[in-house]
């Protein structure tokens, strides 16, 4: 009998080889989202996924059997705003990388969320441009050494759940690739949401993080994040030094506040 | 009466037109940002656009406004965007985008005073070549030039069906004398407004089997929420929407393709209005320009100098070459009104290839019209 992965039919025909290197976080991710759309029992011909430029915009495309836009750098919230917009009965999931959506397209995140439009975004958080060869990025650990950081990175670390959170997010998110239970969960979670959710999933990218900080392998880098996380309940009853240098994983942000497709439904209808 | 066609006759302000024309032409979609001297269609498609079961979305910026456009068109949505120079300067790199992925969408362009942020409320004709070559890498662009109000209303409803014939973005070279200008608009019978749909694959498509891009003659746009499975990218791709960024062969293929769909059809794209038979000297200009030469001739005829006939670009890009090619066999003298420093005219200096003098004519002072007697007087001087 020949094996076959459960979540294999979710996958587009013909593009089996990833491009993702051995020991990325990317896959972990794709896995994650693809068994919450099984478990929900969605179909995925209800999904556009959008994605932008960077390693994690290819864990939608070409590989989710779906509608897929690939987008230029650091504008799939922007693409997607308008997909949900004129398809509001669309599920619309942008998956992207730090670098991409907080970086170059950070703009784009914070209105979103200011929106709450009805859409999910997911960062893989490798905390480094991995695909242009491991340059420091506004996630990077501030003191790190990077290709362009070469006496260490002189800028804080951008922390995105609290960005989103403050920019009005219904629903953020927080975990690791290490926690792919707890992260298939909030995926499920943020689908079912109205409004606007964001999960950061901070993922190892062994080659140019770990490789070239010493960090380590794939597996020294899962091992560190299972190490240094803390749920958000034991992070609550901790000081700012105890703190330094942790993961808080878990839900972050979990509220109802009017979304944005409907509201302009509500103006439509003045006019039938 | 129709709520997208406001059928009447109008005292109408150019931006206003060009949002009745797009409304009229079936849009459902604007995203746009503030911007003079654009400001007008946003705001009116803002009124507009519930009333007609459409979504009007104000961006964070230029560069989301066009992506939004771009996106809501892959659900099938007749979408544009309006904006200025500096905002098209944004718009740059998803402009290409929507041509790489061949996107139906209307980019209207209500050009000011540039470099910069120069003067927003001075017309001038400075991002015609912007209009042409503005994305990076090898592309086509489709680009009509309206003068009037009135051509305000019927090129946005042209720039669309366009759009949608070529699958591809279009855009409207207006300023803001054209823009800002009131005059009178006729908006027609809906029965009498064309209108070109969307040609969709076959519904049971699968977009993994259906060639839905690069197609010389047109591909049927495998549109999001049909279960088309459609892939679509900004990177090299074959007619499957298959991603390939190794091969130049297939790049070569990619660009080629891309291109010809609009060089092949040029023939049907390209509109020009000439009355140069038996002339001697002929005025090319386009957009407002245009309206000078038009005074001119009425000057030069009133004083019964009839060898001087107009030739209109009424389409800027995809440029006729051929016809001016054909104009430069026909007169001695081509005088070329532009309000800027010279834009198309290096173009139609190649296509008349010497077969006519060219001459370059911009206003006095740039960032003002044509004084209609100084183009009399240049005719006067190339006839002596």
């Amino acid at each position: 009998m020949k094996l076959v992965h459960p979540l294999m039919k979710y996958v587009r025909p013909g593009a089996i080889s990833t491009a993702t290197c051995t020991g990325c976080g990317d896959g972990i991710i794709a896995q994650a989202v693809l068994r919450a759309i099984d478990e929900l029992e969605l179909n995925i011909d209800d999904f556009v996924f959008v994605s932008g430029i960077g390693c994690a915009g290819w864990i939608p495309s070409p590989f989710f059997n779906a509608d897929t836009l690939h987008t230029t750098h650091g504008r799939p919230i922007a693409f997607a705003t308008g997909v949900k917009l004129a398809r509001p009965d669309r599920e619309v999931v942008v998956i992207s990388g730090d670098g991409d959506l907080a970086a170059i397209g950070g703009n784009h995140l914070i209105h979103a969320a200011r929106r709450n439009i009805g859409m999910t975004v997911i960062c893989a958080n490798n905390g480094i441009y991995g695909m242009t060869g491991g340059q420091v990025a506004p996630t990077t650990p501030l003191g790190l050494k990077t290709t362009t950081t070469p006496y260490g990175n002189v800028e804080r670390a951008f922390d995105l759940c609290a960005l989103t959170d403050a920019a009005g997010a219904s629903y953020v998110a927080r975990w690791t690739t290490y926690h792919a239970r707890g992260l298939t969960r909030s995926v499920k979670k943020a689908l079912t949401k109205r409004g606007f959710s964001f999960i950061e999933v901070i993922s190892q990218c062994p080659l140019q993080y770990g490789r070239r900080t010493g960090v380590g392998n794939a597996v020294a880098m899962m091992k560190g994040y299972k190490e240094n996380s803390l749920s958000v309940k034991k992070a609550a009853s901790l000081s700012e030094e105890e703190l330094k240098n942790k993961i808080i994983v878990g839900e972050l942000v979990d509220k109802d506040m009017p979304e944005l497709t409907e509201q302009i439904e509500k103006l439509r209808r003045i006019h039938e | 009466m129709s709520k997208e066609i406001l059928t009447g006759v109008y005292f109408m302000q150019g931006d206003i037109a060009c949002a009745e024309g797009a409304l009229a032409a079936g849009c459902k979609f604007f995203g746009g940002y503030p911007i003079t001297p654009a400001s007008e269609i946003a705001e009116r498609m803002a009124e507009r656009l519930p009333e007609v079961s459409g979504v009007y979305i104000q961006m964070e910026d230029e560069l989301a406004s066009i992506a939004a456009v771009v996106g809501s068109s892959w659900t099938g949505a007749k979408s544009m965007t309006a904006t200025s120079g500096p905002g098209i300067s944004l718009m740059q790199e998803n402009i290409g985008y929507a041509v790489a992925t061949e996107t139906p969408c209307v980019l209207i362009n209500v050009q000011r005073g540039g470099p910069s942020t120069g003067i927003p409320s001075i017309h001038l004709q400075g991002d015609i070549i912007q209009a042409r070559r503005g994305s990076h890498g090898e592309y086509e662009m489709i680009a009509l030039a309206p003068s009037s109000s009135q051509e305000m209303f019927d090129f946005t409803i042209d720039a669309f069906n366009l759009a949608e014939k070529y699958r591809t973005p279009v855009f409207i070279l207006s300023d803001a004398f054209v823009g800002h200008m009131r005059e009178e608009v006729i908006i027609p019978e809906p029965e009498r407004i064309y209108r070109v749909p969307r040609k969709l694959p076959d519904s049971g498509t699968c977009g993994g089997k259906f060639r839905g891009f690069l197609d010389e003659d047109v591909a049927p746009m495998p549109i999001f929420g049909h279960g088309f499975k459609t892939h679509v990218t900004g990177s090299c791709h074959n007619d499957f929407g298959q991603r390939n960024v190794i091969d130049a062969e297939a790049l070569d293929y990619y660009i080629k393709r891309l291109n010809s769909k609009i060089s092949k059809h040029a023939h049907e794209i390209i509109s020009v209005s000439q009355d140069v038979d038996g002339k001697e000297v002929a005025l090319i200009s386009y957009g407002s320009c245009y309206r000078a030469a038009r005074e001119a001739l009425n000057i030069l005829e009133d004083e019964g100098i009839r060898q001087v006939g107009s030739f209109r670009l009424l389409t800027v890009w995809p440029f006729p070459r051929n016809q001016i090619q054909e104009l430069a066999r026909k007169v001695k003298s081509i005088i070329v009104l532009e309000n800027n420093l010279g834009q198309i005219t290096p173009y139609v200096e190649a296509a008349a290839g010497g077969q006519a003098e060219v001459i370059f004519l911009p206003p006095r002072v740039l960032g003002t019209l044509h004084d209609p007697a100084t183009i009399v007087d240049k005719v006067k001087e190339v006839i002596r």
